[in-house]
């Protein structure tokens, strides 16, 4: 069986490391993901501005052309696109008046009204897998890695296009549960990462990786485990700078659940692009028996 | 006589009055075609044209003497970008002025040239990774989607679509779906995010034939015998061949069929 599957820019270049991992896993689970053709950008942030149509163009041109080929639900892996995709969903399924504007602008040859469900990777593992069957599936289990679900903001909020319950997410963790991992629960696992407003100006970027990767590591986990290349990036970069300025600060590697997923199901961690990783997680990964002999994973940079 | 009706009088007139040697090409195809006129607007001013010459031939027949704007005339070159609309169609046309017949009412203003920066690259160090297009045109990821540029496209190309793939870092993709481009700017014209896609595009065909796809081995061997000298007495003989000599050889020289195998040659083999 195949699900139709948006990648989104960045998982193409810098994030090929969430992608490869996923693709690969989801085809040893027997779930192909086939990537639409034709997709554009997500549109890389939803607007909030209410009149503000041009930014939900490309979006909802995506939907579109998923809807043109037949398809009724849409896979995405990158949190970021799933939200911006969601978002610019549930517009088109509520307010009619935009809804009308953007279809006669985006002139595709057909007209929508939110048919297309998106949904994220880890909600296919969780509602058409499910966690039991996933834990069969694992040839490797993550048995002693202390790994903390990291959601940032945009698989939960807002709540409309929220993958699980908003305060109290269990789904990365569960997930990790499945994989034989000790999912670690920390306060911090909703906060922001810092978002685009991080990126343009890095000023404080330490200050928001600072609590995160505290509170992680002093509940003790020994790897943050994400969903997002934003939050990579972010935290990669402040974790970058904490190693600078925070005397005693204990580098916290930063792994892609799909890494992890390919890891557990015996796929080998070539398939899984550490070197694209912000910092190592060599020592851990050896540590952990998730290496084989000669295996390496040293990060290339960034 | 209403303002309007002068207004048209005085059009008509200046169409009678057009200037005394039009374009030799112009006059040639009126004569060809019979002469129906038809209305059309040149930059907002009326012209009766012989229906069936080009845009860029009724503008000649008009009086215009093309000096830019103008180039292949045979819709390669890309220098005779043209923007119209007709009469009751919100919609803006596009068309290259050497390929696309007049019609009646049509109001035609040609866009020959569109300011668009080109980034500066040195192109031997240039690898074929897709972050050096992106330091290079940053701009890239202005893209809204929007799709204007492939609306603006005389070829036809999926403009929005090769953006997508050069954002993806698919310069393959970009290169292929972009192969067509002439580089007239239309589609640049017509970018909401003022992204520059026909220099982008231009810069991943570039990449694409350099570093990606497959050199030809029978190319470089080819090269080789020129760079050696192999053709370098047979091009001799020529130069010192004289006018009728060169006209015999022409007229009776062999000429592969147009279905034949790879394997095909020459009968005199002398020069292979």
């Amino acid at each position: 069986m195949s699900l139709a599957y948006y990648p989104g820019c960045t998982l193409k270049t810098r994030a090929r490391n969430l992608e490869e991992s996923a693709v690969a896993s989801m085809e040893a689970l027997g779930l192909k993901l086939d990537e639409v053709p034709k997709w554009n950008c997500c549109g890389a942030v939803y607007s909030l501005a209410d009149d503000d149509l041009i930014h939900r163009v490309a979006p909802v041109r995506n939907l579109i052309r998923v809807k043109k080929q037949g398809k009724t639900e849409l896979v995405t892996l990158c949190a970021f696109c799933l939200n911006t995709l969601k978002r610019a969903n549930l517009l088109m399924r509520q307010d009619v008046e935009k809804r009308d504007t953007l279809n006669r602008f985006i002139d595709e040859g057909i007209d929508y009204s939110g048919e297309v469900k998106v949904v994220h990777l880890l909600e296919v593992l969780r509602d058409e897998i499910g966690w039991e069957a996933l834990a069969q599936k694992v040839k490797l289990p993550l048995h002693g890695l202390k790994a903390a679900p990291y959601y940032g903001c945009t698989l939960l909020r807002p709540r409309e296009i929220a993958i699980d319950n908003v305060e109290n997410p269990t789904v990365l963790g569960d997930f990790l549960g499945a994989l034989g991992a000790s999912p670690v629960d920390f306060p911090e696992s909703t906060r922001c990462c810092g978002s685009y407003q991080v990126v343009g100006d890095p000023g404080d970027i330490a200050e928001y990786a600072r609590p995160i990767l505290n509170s992680a590591s002093s509940h003790g986990a020994e790897a943050l485990v994400l969903t997002c290349p934003l939050c990579d990036y972010n935290l990669g970069r402040g974790q970058k700078e904490l190693l600078k300025k925070q005397s005693g600060f204990r580098e916290m590697p930063l792994l892609y659940f799909t890494q992890l997923l390919a890891l557990a199901l015996g796929l080998g961690s070539r398939i899984c692009h550490f070197e694209l990783n912000h910092g190592s997680s060599e020592s851990l990964l050896r540590a952990k028996n998730l290496l084989s002999q000669g295996e390496s994973v040293r990060p290339i940079g960034g | 006589m209403s303002a309007k009706e002068r207004k048209k009088k005085s059009a008509a007139a200046a169409v009678k009055h057009r200037p005394k040697v039009p374009a030799a090409t112009a006059v040639k195809e009126e004569k060809k075609i019979g002469a129906k006129l038809i209305p059309i607007y040149i930059m907002g001013k009326r012209y009766e044209v012989p229906e069936g010459l080009t845009i860029m031939k009724a503008m000649e027949y008009a009086g215009y003497v093309l000096i830019r704007g103008c180039g292949c005339r045979g819709g390669t070159c890309g220098a005779c970008g043209t923007v119209y609309r007709k009469p009751g169609d919100y919609k803006l046309q596009v068309a290259l002025a050497c390929q696309k017949t007049v019609e009646p009412d049509m109001y035609v203003a040609q866009i020959p040239f569109f300011p668009a920066n080109r980034a500066l690259y040195d192109f031997a160090r240039l690898t074929a990774t897709p972050e050096e297009v992106f330091k290079l045109y940053p701009e890239l990821f202005r893209c809204v989607a929007c799709n204007s540029c492939t609306k603006a496209c005389p070829q036809g190309i999926e403009v929005m679509d090769a953006i997508s793939a050069l954002k993806q870092g698919n310069i393959a993709e970009a290169a292929q779906l972009s192969f067509d481009c002439i580089q007239c700017g239309l589609c640049t014209s017509r970018c909401f995010g003022e992204l520059a896609q026909y220099h982008m595009l231009q810069l991943a065909r570039r990449i694409y034939g350099a570093r990606i796809v497959h050199r030809a081995e029978h190319l470089a061997e080819m090269v080789k015998a020129v760079d050696e000298g192999k053709y370098d007495r047979c091009l001799e003989e020529l130069k010192k061949a004289k006018e009728d000599e060169l006209k015999k050889l022409y007229q009776e020289r062999e000429v592969e069929p147009m279905a034949t195998g790879e394997d095909w040659k020459p009968k005199d083999t002398t020069y292979l």
